[in-house]
């Protein structure tokens, strides 16, 4: 890499950099206290307004009936109460873990996968790079989950596919059993951000371990459970933290290829709440849905991170290899 | 030795032929079909007997009042308008964090870095309200000014930047007797450029395909962006064209795959430098 690319941290985690930034960057005294607050004002200011208010009245409205005609109306925990007994909720709920549970792995898996057979001095690989890129790119559009609706239908070209290997044709978005996996498969399809992110940190890991291991006999294998994974656990990690928060935010592809049916089978949580907030203008409840989503996020991402001190290496003597 | 080498590079090359071959099938499939009737959408061939040109003239024209340029447009407007926001706001606020000293910068940093994982429906409604207050329900307000706010991973992509700049020269700088000011416009900025070109690829990218925000803030059709204007064409008529469909569908996406391939490879390392998105 030359000075004039992105400079990469030292592993790609979000903590790593926070970390770095911290130590580096976050020593000495005030020399612009002023300044500072004047640099970071349209920052600052955009999270005081729209993100840190807007959090505690979402709070405040999770315990109100509103619908944005009429003042919102305090009902305490009401609207707790009525998720407690709505089917939907756990319906939505239902949906929501299981296309996190089968799309995030599968995504990642298929990114390493890639990544470590492109992890070597091979002619074309930005060629492989750019087409393995190219659904990431487009897959969050509506255009795109216009073609999965078309690709999937009952005349569609999986259909075609499923008639020339001789398996009876289905409708696969029509049915409840296999319309949450259409979407799952266009979320692996996209896997080619992370695949990069993978990319890098694989490069990252210092060829001395490889050459040591190797005069010492290891195979391929071995070298694998022993050097690779842990030296990438970190960035697994990271992919894995923001593969899991985005899907559970998982809306447009819902709301285009299925919208939320059959039956209710792809009704996301994100998709849910939008139908509550703007379908029916109960805003209340879906400010309580909203609410949920942070915690079960929040309590997600706290026990990746405790479940990280088990699987994820650091390198902390050795800080700094390139 | 260099023989085993080169059988295994061939191994790869055919694996990642073949994989790739797979992941890009629907795409061949989307620009054939795009040429081809809506019966001949549904027969099991990847390219049109007879090209049908048409369906992208048709297409184009096939929603009442307004064709697509006008959705073109508005996309473009509202795109150019929010990552040049970005862009700006971005880089003054990673300047801030990355070089200047003040109380509780430590906390505000933790705190951006936070806002990352915080899920867009739970400020959804209050902004909702609040934009709705200000009788901005169907302008580009409440798309445009949040980017005021820099958007926290570009000020995370610029302050990596930023870091890797030796401190040195705007410390000179500032022994000359130039501002702050002066030297995040004179010094840092120019240095900044890949990363402020990384920035204004992503910000146009995501904005482009952008169908939420547009999806509750903007109800008429004059205003819509394409995505909006795609929803429309899919539900007003009961049977789809699909080949219209498809055609204008992939005239959608070639904005973001072109800048894509013009600036590659900032982008492929943008990605790798914090790839919080995707």
């Amino acid at each position: 890499m030359n000075a004039q690319t992105v400079q990469t941290p030292d592993k790609a985690g979000l903590y790593k950099g926070m970390e770095a930034v911290a130590n580096k960057t976050f020593k000495g005294r005030w020399n612009a206290p002023l300044a500072g607050y004047l640099f970071i004002a349209p920052w600052l200011l955009g999270f005081l307004i729209l993100q840190l208010w807007p959090i505690i009245q979402s709070f405040y409205l999770s315990f109100t009936e509103y619908s944005l005609l009429e003042p919102a109306r305090w009902i305490g925990i009401k609207n707790f109460q009525d998720i407690a007994h709505d089917r939907l909720f756990f319906n939505s709920l239902k949906v929501t873990f299981l296309y996190v549970i089968a799309s995030v792995p599968l995504k990642l898996l298929v990114a390493l996968a890639i990544a470590l057979l492109l992890n070597r001095n091979i002619r074309g690989i930005s060629f492989y790079r750019t087409i393995i890129y190219l659904p990431s790119l487009i897959g969050g559009s509506l255009a795109v989950a216009v073609l999965w609706r078309n690709i999937f239908g009952l005349n569609g070209f999986i259909n075609q596919l499923a008639i020339w290997v001789g398996i009876a044709p289905k409708n696969w978005i029509g049915t409840p059993s296999t319309a949450l996996g259409t979407l799952v498969l266009l979320t692996a399809w996209q896997f080619g951000s992370s695949m990069i992110i993978f990319l890098a940190g694989l490069k990252q890991i210092p060829s001395e371990l490889y050459e040591a291991a190797s005069v010492d006999g290891a195979s391929p294998l071995r070298k694998f459970i022993r050097i690779t994974l842990p030296m990438l656990s970190p960035v697994i990690l990271f992919n894995l933290i923001m593969g899991i928060i985005n899907a559970f935010q998982m809306f447009t592809s819902a709301f285009v290829v299925t919208n939320g049916g059959p039956v209710n089978s792809t009704e996301m949580f994100a998709l849910f709440l939008y139908n509550k907030a703007f379908g029916s203008l109960q805003m209340g409840y879906a400010s309580a849905l909203a609410w949920i989503l942070l915690v079960i996020i929040g309590i997600a991402t706290a026990l990746n991170f405790i479940a990280s001190k088990y699987w994820v290496f650091y390198e902390t003597e050795t800080e700094g290899r390139k | 030795m260099t023989g085993a080498h080169n059988k295994q590079n061939w191994l790869v090359h055919v694996l990642m032929i073949a994989f790739c071959f797979v992941m890009f099938y629907p795409v061949l499939w989307w620009i054939g079909a795009s040429f081809k009737s809506t019966p001949e959408i549904s027969l099991p061939t990847l390219f049109p007997k007879v090209w049908l040109w048409q369906n992208y003239t048709e297409g184009w024209m096939a929603l009442p009042k307004y064709t697509f340029t006008r959705f073109f447009m508005n996309s473009l407007k509202l795109n150019v308008a929010t990552t040049i926001i970005h862009v700006i706001s971005a880089s003054l606020v990673a300047f801030g964090f990355a070089r200047l000293n003040f109380p509780l910068k430590g906390l505000w940093f933790s705190i951006l870095l936070m806002t990352l994982m915080l899920p867009g429906q739970v400020t959804l409604i209050p902004q909702y309200t609040m934009f709705h207050s200000f009788d901005w329900i169907n302008t580009y307000l409440p798309l445009i000014v949040p980017s005021a706010m820099g958007g926290a991973f570009f000020i995370f992509l610029i302050v990596q930047f930023i870091r890797s700049i030796p401190r040195e020269l705007d410390e000179s700088a500032k022994i000359d007797g130039c501002s702050w000011f002066g030297i995040y416009l004179r010094i840092v900025m120019p240095l900044t450029l890949p990363a402020l070109i990384t920035v204004t690829i992503f910000s146009f990218i995501w904005g482009w395909d952008e169908y939420f925000g547009p999806l509750i803030y903007l109800n008429t059709v004059d205003k819509y962006t394409v995505p909006l204007a795609l929803r429309m064409f899919i539900d007003s008529q009961s049977a789809v064209p699909w080949g219209q469909l498809l055609a204008v569908s992939l005239l959608s996406v070639l904005p973001p795959v072109v800048i894509f391939f013009l600036a590659q490879k900032h982008f492929v390392e943008g990605i790798a430098t914090s790839g919080l998105k995707g």
